[in-house]
This record gives structure tokens, sequence and C-alpha cells, in this order.
């Protein structure tokens, strides 16, 4: 079974500020990390491998220092990495890096599976793993919790909701997004340490990509940035005490006081 | 302090931070309490490939060396003493069958150790034989192919735990220390039973056990090295991990310490962080003058092992002796520095402080270590007088 795992390389989200004046991120002296939920997507398409056989490959685009990340996913049981890296790749929204991810992913050719972290913490879209599958005009599933079984060219995973979850099957190839809640990441082995030190990194360019020209970059988004900012923070809230009938007696109260 | 560690050893020290910080720190004190064998955090070292650090290629290790397992140790200890001895116990239990097993012996058991698969322990200590290892009483009687072992161990670290045992046993009683000899034993093996486990004052949560033999049968194959050679396999096998013992002290130490700094820069007395009082820093100096200078003689006396020296013994037990000292010291003053909530159980420091008293005990005390250099420098007096 081959596997496509899509990560992104992001500020650590602990350290984030946003400079009050330009209404923009502070990059500088951010550490950079593999995306969190990306995490998880590394981890299920390293044990998916572990049980079925074949091969994981790890794909990001961004910036030429993305290839650490690269190098932490072979660390942790990847076989091989992929970095798009292209000044033309420069400003893309989601629908221009979905469909730079699409094309570089049909240019590996075989791949049964594609697992993506449910979305980035730092743009917290969630559309580029729905978007890849669009592009290459295969089936998804977004939110996925559990895979319960892969038999037949088929998968059967759980799909949380906000209520619970359900069960889909699909056909492979396909695409899912998955949730923390699917597995719990492992650390690096000093082996894949040492493999991931002296591992070759594939750094594929435009040029490398049948794609077509306007639908990348910035050139290819459609999305523009009008204003950034810091949302005003929601006052506390207030808990009311007691059992169930004073709770809501209490509540009654302040909400005729307020006359609401 | 830069002591130039080759990118591997690096690698090494990261990892083992990043396990200690993620997931071995958030549960030290609940282990401390509960007195539970850390095996979730044994699987990832494991998984980590940690467990084959001083384990030959060969066997399937990564055939680092002294200052690898050292660096490895250090950063366990500070997140626990307790998880880190019973990372480096499995060493001082593999070392006797590296430093004497045969090519047969090594097949068969260091594979399963590497991988962490099996964890080893080494058996000398009972009730009448502390420091005075020549008066051990397990026998081991020779009989057709096998051997006879009947007795009993105590204070056993990763008793009950381990699978694999190196267990000193007297073949020859007549003739003292050099009766003594070394076999491998198994968990499982009929007359091998497990008894008290020790409620410590310090690392709880490793295991600490009673072994017990009676007419326990193991196969001829099982004697390591030659009989009457016991004694001698305890001396050599001491001498590569007493510098483990120093490593778990440091590592102590720095997390002692690293509370302490942090602790000062929070802790507001009269208006003023307590870290801007000179009282305060000179504590603070000092420690880590202290930590550092036990580092460097760690560091130098693994190098000087894996380099192949014959004659580290004085140096192994000059940094054991040191490194224990200074984290006694150390953790206390760690201790002294948190006042009143650093005697609480709710605050990290007095458990360092618990955790530190081990290493000037285990592995040979303090006193027994004094003993070792002093021979040893009178020995090499003597030499250069010629």
């Amino acid at each position: 079974m081959n596997i496509v795992v899509c990560i992104k390389q992001v500020p650590e989200t602990t350290q984030v500020q946003i400079d009050p004046k330009t209404n923009t991120l502070i990059r500088e002296g951010v550490t950079s990390i593999i995306n969190p939920f990306d995490m998880y997507a590394i981890e299920e398409g390293i044990r998916l491998k572990e049980k079925f056989g074949g091969k994981t490959t790890v794909i990001t685009m961004g910036p030429p220092q993305a290839d650490s990340a690269l190098r932490e996913a072979i660390s942790l049981g990847c076989d091989e990495g992929i970095l798009l890296s292209d000044r033309a790749f420069a400003g893309s929204d989601t629908l221009a890096t979905s469909y730079t991810m699409a094309m570089a992913i049909r240019k590996i050719k075989e791949f049964d599976m594609i697992i993506c972290g449910k979305q980035a913490s730092d743009g917290d879209t969630a559309q580029v793993g729905p978007g890849i599958s669009a592009h290459l005009d295969i089936p998804q599933i977004t939110y996925v919790k559990k895979i319960e079984e892969i038999k037949d060219n088929q998968i059967v995973v759980e799909r949380m909701t906000e209520e619970g979850f359900e069960i889909i099957k699909m056909p492979l190839p396909c695409l899912i997004t998955v949730v923390k809640e699917i597995n719990e990441p492992r650390l690096p082995s000093l082996k894949g340490m040492m493999r991931a030190k002296s591992a070759k990194i594939n750094m594929w360019k435009a040029i490398d990509l049948e794609m077509e020209e306007d639908r990348i970059g910035l050139r290819g988004s459609p999305t523009q940035v009008i204003k950034i900012f810091t949302p005003q923070a929601r006052p506390k809230g207030q808990i009311f005490d007691g059992s169930p009938e004073e709770a809501v007696e209490k509540l009654l109260d302040t909400l005729k006081d307020l006359t609401i | 302090m830069d002591y130039l560690l080759s990118d591997n050893q690096k690698m090494i020290q990261s990892l083992c931070r990043q396990i200690a910080e993620e997931k071995i720190m958030p549960v030290a004190a609940e282990l401390d309490k509960s007195e539970e064998f850390p095996w979730e955090i044994i699987k990832v070292i494991a998984q980590a490939d940690l467990f084959s650090l001083f384990i030959e290629e060969k066997y399937g290790g990564m055939g680092g060396g002294v200052l690898e397992l050292c660096l490895a140790t250090e950063e366990f200890s500070r997140g626990c003493g307790g998880v880190a001895v019973s990372y480096a116990a499995s060493a001082l239990g593999t070392f006797p069958i590296i430093l004497y097993g045969t090519e047969e012996q090594k097949q068969k058991y260091l594979p399963d150790i590497a991988k962490g698969k099996k964890l080893a322990a080494f058996g000398l200590t009972e009730p009448a034989a502390g420091s005075d290892a020549s008066a051990i009483q397990t026998t081991a009687k020779k009989e057709g192919d096998h051997y006879i072992l009947n007795g009993t161990k105590h204070f056993i670290t990763n008793g009950g735990e381990a699978e694999t045992y190196t267990i000193i046993a007297m073949t020859d009683k007549s003739k003292g220390a050099r009766g003594a000899s070394a076999f491998v034993v198994e968990k499982g093996t009929p007359g091998f039973t497990f008894g008290k486990k020790e409620d410590k004052m310090g690392i709880r949560a490793s295991s600490t056990r009673e072994l017990i033999f009676t007419d326990c049968k193991i196969p001829k194959e099982n004697l390591l090295g030659k009989e009457g050679q016991g004694f001698i396999i305890t001396m050599k096998t001491f001498d590569i991990s007493r510098p483990g013992v120093a490593a778990q002290a440091l590592g102590i130490a720095q997390g002692a310490l690293d509370a302490a700094v942090k602790y000062s820069k929070e802790r507001i007395q009269f208006d003023k962080p307590i870290s801007s009082f000179q009282g305060i820093q000179f504590m603070l100096a000092d420690m880590t003058t202290q930590i550092e200078a036990a580092r460097a003689l760690i560091y130098a006396t693994a190098r000087e092992i894996d380099s192949g020296s014959k004659t580290a013994a004085k140096d192994s037990a000059m940094a054991k002796l040191f490194a224990s000292d200074v984290a006694m010291k150390v953790t206390t003053d760690a201790v002294q520095i948190f006042g009143g909530y650093g005697y609480m159980k709710e605050y990290p420091v007095e458990k360092y402080m618990r955790d530190a008293k081990i290493t000037q005990i285990y592995e040979g005390t303090n006193q027994i270590q004094r003993s070792i250099i002093a021979s040893a420098l009178i020995k090499e007096a003597g030499k250069n007088k010629k």
C-alpha cells in the first residue's frame, strides 16, 4: 500500500504574536514545527505501511527550510520526502496550493491513499486536503477519527461529527483528513534520525510538474486577504451553581434583570 | 560548556531530552507516589532504539559506548531517577555478557536486550554481603551438565521486571572471592522466584526486589567466563558501569538546578524575585559550577573507557564519587532555595533530593569508591618510584 502524507511547516503556535500595527504574524525568531494535526497524519501513514507494507511518502510545499519538516517525518518512519519549492509558488492560497500539491502527487503516480491533517494551525482553513482530492478527482472523507478496515480496495472509516460519528465506506485511491483522536504520534527513533540525516530530499520546482502557469502562486490565487486583526477577547461567562432547578431560576432572574 | 560531542551523540542527547520532557517529567511525581514500574516509558525508550546504544552492531545494537550511555542516562535522570535507573540497570546486567560472554551467549541474549524486548538485571548483593562482596552465600553446585543455585539476593534493581539476570554465586566457598562465578539466569527458570519488593526513600518508580533460588537448575552453558571469575567479572563490570551511576547523579542534580533557577525567578519576596538576591545567586553559581565539573569528569572518564583503556577503575570511581556527592549537595540546596515549598511533595525538588541519596550508596558506596581511588593512587606512586 503506497501512502502519501501531505504536511505543512507552521510557526509554533505558542509563540505566535501579531504585530498590532501591521496586523500580520511576527515570524522572526519563531520556531518552525510540523503542523500538529499533520503529526497524526504522519503517524497514521506509518502505521498503515507497517500493517500492509508498501511505502509512505511525505510531501510539503514551502521555502527551502521546510526540508527540516520532511526530515523529521522521515525520522518518524516515512520513507521518502518531496519538497515543492519555487518562487513561482509564492503567494499561493488554498486553491493554488491544493492544485500544486495535486499535480505533484499525480507525478508520484502510484498511490492508494493520501492523508492530511484536518487543518493547519496557522491558516485554519481545512481546505487544502479536500482541494487536493477535487483536483485529482478521487473521493475524500474529512475528520477521520478511525480507520476501521481496508479490504478489497475499499476503506471503511469513522468520521467525526459534532454529535458523534459516521461510518463511511469509499473506494481506493482516496484522500482522508484526520483528527487528533485517530492515534498517538510516536517519537522518532535513533535509527530513524540517522536515516533522516542522510536522506535525499527530492526538490521539485514548477518546471518539474506538468501544470498550468496561471493556476499557481499569486496568479492562481483568487483569495485576497483584506484585513487580519486580533478579535477582542470574549468576556468571561457566568456560571450558575446549585441544582438544575436553582440554576435555571438564577439564569431566568439574570436574563430578566438584563431585560433580554 | 562545549564537550565537542559528535553529531550522533548530540542526536542521542536531544532524543533523550525529548523523551524526558514529553514522556517522563509529566508522570514522574505520580510514578514516585504509586511505585508503579514505568513500562510505558520503557517501551518508548525501546522504540526509540535507546536500549541498543551500549550493544555492538553485530548483535543488533548501535555500537555506542559508555559516553552514549551516559548521555542518555543523564537526560532520563533529569526527568526521573527511578526511570533512569531502570534503564541503566539493564545496561549493568548486560555488561557481564558483553565483557565475558561467548559468541553463542552474546547471540542468545544481546539482540533481545538491544531491541528493548527484554530488560536485564545484575544480582550480586545479599543481606550479609554488601560492600564485602566476597561474603556472598548463594551457591552454585555443578551436577553433570547443570549448576544448581541456592540462596537469596536482595536489593536487586529491575528484580521481577527483567527477563535476563546475571547472578554471582559461589562455586567453591573454600576459595573466598576466588570461588565466585557469574551465571545468566532467565526469568521463569524453575526454582527462581521473587521475594519482597522494597519500599524505598527515592527512585521509587524502579523495582528493587529479592531474588530467591531454591534448587534452581540451569544448564552449564549459562556460566559466564570461567569458574572462579565471578569476582573479577563484577569488578570489570563496575569499572564501566560506574560512569552511568555518575550520570544518574548528574542528571538528578541538573534537574534540581533547572527547577531552582526557574523558581528563583518567579518567587517574589521583598518585592523582588529571589534570584536578584546575592545569597541565592551565590548558591546557584556554586551549584552550576559543581555540576559542570562533575559533567567534565564523567564525560572524560567515559571517553577514556571507550578509547579502550583498561585502567579506568580509579577514574570511574572518582566520577561516581564526585558526581553523587555533588548531586546530594545540589539537590539539598535546591530544596533550600524553594524554602518551605521545597519540603512539600507538591514541588519537584524534594524528590530530586531523595533520588540523589542512593547514588552515594549503590554500585559501591562512596566509601568503597574512596578505597578504590586510594589503593590505585598508592599503587601508582609505588610504580613511579622505580
